[in-house]
């Protein structure tokens, strides 16, 4: 299902050795293509973000096929090769784009003193003091010192003294005596961001990047300056000082603000998440994520989260929780709430006890404003998932519709809720108490949870395996990052265990694999026939979503998403 | 005096009773040339230029009428034109004179250059601390459009074009072309990286852009007056029209002269057009086109073979002044601003002295150059008040050598050009500043010394 796109590809010569690259890239990403990145050093580069050449350790030397000028034949050496005229002076690969017989020369010894030299000025009027720098561990400034520094100093003079721990706005810290004037903060600003606040003031050595005058660095996406820093200059507020980078253990995710599903990357240690970055996934989020994105990880720590099943607002067992559960939901009349917010296994389990029990079922949507980059108006990560299993078949509605009439007629006396508030919905559970029993799925303590009969925390995106289906039919798969609190089990276990309960009246004891469960998906779901979860790739597996194109979807167009227009279908 | 100067550009300027208004212009025959360049086709003026071998007054010396064949005609896009009068080179002062004293040929000039390219717009980017001169250029422009010189449909034809003067606001890197485009658009004056942004192709507002010195676009009135041919016929070939030499330092008579490209040796430019050395001194070293081009020392014998073959051996006095012949002796001609300096300068000093400009007028983009030339200065600067040691001139050589060739715009040689330089030919003088200061810390005494540092 993945797109196989051809490239044209150039031929290439790279000290000595022929390379097919693609054509027209320049000379950095053609090194990654051949595997010699670590060849050529970079600070000001960036993949997304233009070009300025201004750190000049990138520094190449190239040369090309020497044509006549009259003829324009090409000029060949006595052994039959062709002449290639080398440039007089090192070009900078980021600035140079490959073309169909080059030579890149990245290891000469005047090359290796250009980049010495560089770093040798870099580190002239750095504080050095990585030892206090929240970015030791993960500096480029650091790691190519090591590698291209000379390991001792010849500057015996003063160095500049420049301002320390400026605020540049609610969620970044500034420290210039650190920064390498590399721009890449103020070019993502001005032209990702589109919020053009940051700048340089003062000249020459005294350059100093700071903020416009009455404006601070605010917008939601102000903490990719601090993930796109080489050097430890602009720091997270949040994350400053509370832990070194190289104690994390990273596990892959994906964020649920919204249905853009950006590609994240979860730092923790010992059970503690310390902060949130971006992975880099060209087909979802480039290398980008929101601000708000990164700070979720701190409501599954808040003191509202629900810690413990519970039956009657007792706290009870598992078992007993499932007893209870099963009980109510052989009794039939049964409605169901579900949630956008629940993985793609979740939902399909979740799909198999609506039909199995026969319930009423209905969704709500979770829209707000979006902000045409990373933040869509679909506030939840997996509706389409929900599409997919086949637990909706329609997009849900912002409110509840039938299933409302019916509660309130008295047609159900069950009711299983994901994650949302009765009460937002309209429905008084007060004066439904004697006649709705309310099984209650869901993270943290709102009115629902307050009158449920039976409570099953919920595990957040953190604690648990799964995936899911963001706006372009992209299936993600996200890892678990941290223990969820003890004894509990994420939702796809729970469901196991009732649909077991209550289809093979069997009592099931720990939770499924994700192995497993994806043999089962991949055999009954449609569009995930024979996709094994063991091979869905880090990047994600492309969908084909055509079947759902004629629906209306609330999100607008984006970085990565086009809506189609229905007229185009028609 | 027994050389006479051979004025072209300079021609009027300086005669008594020669004004800067419009009507005296017109009076010594000015703006006919403008009326004979609307009689031709704007190609052939083109092609008269690139005969005349006219060649960049502002430092490259590159040849104007090639510079304007680069120029892409086929974008579609508006064509700008540029006089870069940014002049900010230090020992330079020659197109000050120029504006301010006969701003109306310059207007000529530019006119002649926007209608050969098809420009329908040309900034003057004036150096922000030329405020008489910029004043002058305001008053000149509206006497001109008030006959009809520039403006819309100029004399009767269908060209129009206007000219905007604008200040910059005193960065000596605003005199670099991508720099000072960047700063006419508004921004921080940083050169942009070539490729892709050649101004012929991708300039102001990423149109097609010619910038020229303000003596180069004089000269173009000079080559439809004469023809590109008779124009090429002063001067030798591949350095042709005259060229006016600031002369500044240790001489009598420190100025502005106009000789043709190869009409004075640099010892008749001293000795006998500005009156030899102040009494008693000897020459010590001449920096020929601007602090940024390599010094020269008095004693030194140039020898080598020139482009046709034929071999030579100067002294530093039988050097022509042109701009083959200094870049055949390891310099070059530059802006035109001579440096002469006798036996009572202190080289390290000196030395001291560009860095200390360098230093402060590097824009700060690129790595090398930011952070290499105020170290370099930082170094001169000790040396000069007491804390020399004899490792210094190694370490100056090794931070200039980092710096030479590295960087996005020439600033970074124009910076490192000087030391390297100096050092070649002084050395002796770097090392015996640290072993003088070196004994004297011995023996427990004061190193620190007065000096004329700024």
């Amino acid at each position: 299902m993945l797109e196989v796109k051809v490239i044209d590809t150039v031929t290439i010569n790279v000290d000595g050795e022929l390379a097919q690259v693609p054509k027209g890239v320049n000379v950095i990403e053609a090194m990654r293509v051949v595997g010699k990145e670590k060849e050529i050093p970079h600070y000001c580069y960036h993949p997304k973000l233009s070009v300025v050449g201004n750190c000049r350790m990138c520094l190449v030397e190239v040369g090309n096929p020497m044509r006549d000028r009259q003829t324009g034949e090409a000029i060949l050496e006595e052994n039959g090769e062709p002449k290639i005229g080398w440039a007089p002076k090192p070009v900078i690969a980021c600035a140079t784009n490959v073309s169909e017989g080059m030579h890149v020369r990245t290891n000469t010894p005047s090359l290796v003193d250009c980049r010495n030299g560089v770093t040798e000025f870099l580190l002239i009027n750095h504080p050095l003091d990585c030892p206090i720098c929240d970015q030791a561990g993960e500096c480029r400034l650091q790691e190519f010192s090591a590698e291209h520094g000379r390991g001792y100093s010849r500057f015996k003079e003063e160095k500049n003294v420049k301002p320390k721990r400026t605020r540049l706005g609610p969620r970044v810290t500034l420290d210039d005596e650190r920064c390498i004037l590399c721009s890449r903060c103020v070019r993502f600003s001005q032209e990702v961001a589109k919020d053009d606040v940051l700048g340089f003031v003062d000249r020459g050595t005294y350059s100093t990047l700071t903020c416009y005058p009455g404006k601070e660095l605010s917008n939601n996406y102000s903490l990719n300056t601090v993930d796109i820093c080489p050097v430890g200059a602009l720091t997270s507020t949040d994350f400053r000082f509370k832990m070194r980078v190289w104690f994390l253990k990273r596990t892959h995710s994906i964020c649920t603000e919204s249905s853009v599903g950006a590609n994240t990357e979860i730092w923790s240690r010992e059970g503690k998440i310390y902060r949130i970055t971006p992975r880099r996934n060209d087909a979802v989020n480039d290398t980008w994520m929101t601000d708000s994105g990164r700070g979720l990880f701190k409501e599954s720590e808040s003191e509202e989260r629900l810690k413990s099943y519970s039956v009657d607002q007792v706290a009870k067992s598992l078992d007993d929780a499932i007893a209870a559960t099963r009980e109510l939901l052989e009794g039939g009349s049964i409605g169901v709430i579900g949630s956008a917010h629940s993985s793609l296994e979740e939902q399909y389990l979740l799909q198999k006890i609506v039909k199995h029990t026969n319930a009423s079922f209905e969704m709500i949507q979770h829209t707000g404003e979006g902000d045409g980059l990373l933040m869509s108006e679909d506030r939840t990560p997996n509706l389409r998932g929900a599409l997919i299993t086949g637990l909706i078949n329609q997009l849900p509605d912002t409110r509840l519709g039938q299933l409302k009439e019916a509660i309130e007629g008295g047609q159900i006396k069950t009711l299983l809720v994901f994650n949302e508030d009765l009460e937002q919905l309209g429905i008084d559970l007060g004066s439904l108490k004697d006649s709705v029993q309310v099984i209650y799925f869901g993270s943290s303590k709102n009115s629902t949870s307050e009158q449920a009969k039976v409570i099953f925390p919920s595990l957040s995106v953190f604690e648990k395996d799964g995936t899911f289906v963001n706006q372009n039919f992209i299936l993600q798969k996200f890892k678990q990052a941290i223990l969820p609190p003890m004894g509990l089990m994420p939702d796809y276990g729970v469901l196991t265990a009732i649909l077991s309960e209550l289809v093979e009246n069997t009592h099931t004891v720990g939770m499924p694999s994700m192995e497993s469960l994806w043999g089962e998906i991949s055999k009954t779901v449609e569009l995930l026939k024979s996709v094994q979860w063991s091979e869905i790739p880090e990047e994600g597996l492309a969908l084909n979503g055509d079947a759902f194109a004629s629906m209306n979807f609330v999100e607008t167009e984006n970085l990565k998403f086009k809506p189609t227009l229905v007229s185009e279908i028609v | 005096m027994a050389i006479e100067e051979k004025r072209l550009i300079l021609k009027y300027t300086d005669q008594p009773g020669y004004t800067n208004d419009i009507d005296c212009y017109i009076k010594h025959g000015g703006y006919e040339d403008l009326k004979k360049a609307f009689k031709m086709k704007p190609e052939d003026i083109c092609e008269e230029v690139l005969q005349s071998g006219v060649r960049g007054r502002g430092g490259a010396g590159f040849p104007a009428g090639m510079k304007w064949k680069f120029l892409d005609r086929k974008s579609g896009k508006p064509i700008y034109l540029i006089c870069n009068a940014d002049e900010s080179e230090p020992g330079t002062f020659k197109d000050r004179q120029i504006i301010h004293k006969d701003p109306h040929q310059l207007i000529e000039g530019i006119l002649c250059s926007a209608y050969a390219i098809q420009a329908k717009l040309a900034f003057i980017y004036i150096r922000g601390e030329f405020f008489e001169g910029y004043k002058i250029l305001e008053r000149a422009i509206e006497e001109a459009r008030v006959k009809n010189f520039l403006g819309d449909n100029i004399l009767g034809s269908d060209y129009s074009c206007d000219i905007i003067v604008h200040r910059g606001a005193g960065a000596y890197i605003c005199g670099e072309e991508t720099g000072l485009i960047e700063s006419l658009e508004g921004k921080r004056a940083n050169p942009r990286i070539k490729p892709p942004y050649f101004p012929a192709a991708l300039g102001l507002y990423q149109c097609p852009t010619i910038v020229n010195n303000v003596e180069t676009l004089c000269d173009v009135k000079h080559v439809i007056n004469m023809g590109g041919k008779e124009f090429a016929k002063i001067g030798t070939p591949g350095n042709t029209g005259t060229r006016i030499w600031c002369v500044s330092g240790h001489v009598q008579k420190p100025g502005y002269y106009e000789f043709p490209c190869a009409g004075v040796t640099l010892g008749e430019l001293i000795y006998d057009v500005c009156g030899g050395l102040l009494p008693g001194r000897k020459l010590k070293a001449v920096i020929p086109g601007g602090s940024s081009s390599k010094i020269l020392r008095a004693d030194e014998r140039f020898t080598g073979k020139k482009k046709d073959g034929t071999e030579f051996d100067w002294g530093i006095e039988d050097i022509p002044m042109d701009f083959d012949s200094l870049s055949l002796v390891g310099s070059m001609s530059g802006s035109g601003g001579v440096i002469i300096m006798d036996d009572s300068t202190d080289m390290v000093e000196a030395l001291a002295n560009i860095n200390y400009f360098y230093a402060h007028e590097s824009c700060g983009q690129c790595t090398p150059c930011r952070e290499g030339v105020p170290w370099m200065k930082k170094i001169t600067t000790r040396m000069c008040t007491g804390g020399a040691r004899e490792e210094d001139v190694d370490l100056l050589k090794s931070v200039a050598d980092q710096i030479a060739g590295r960087t996005i715009c020439a600033f970074g040689e124009a910076a490192s050009w000087p030391v390297q330089s100096f050092i070649a030919k002084f050395k002796d003088e770097f090392e015996a500043k640290a072993k003088e200061q070196a004994i004297l810390r011995k023996q427990g005494e004061d190193t620190a010394t007065e000096t004329s540092l700024i």
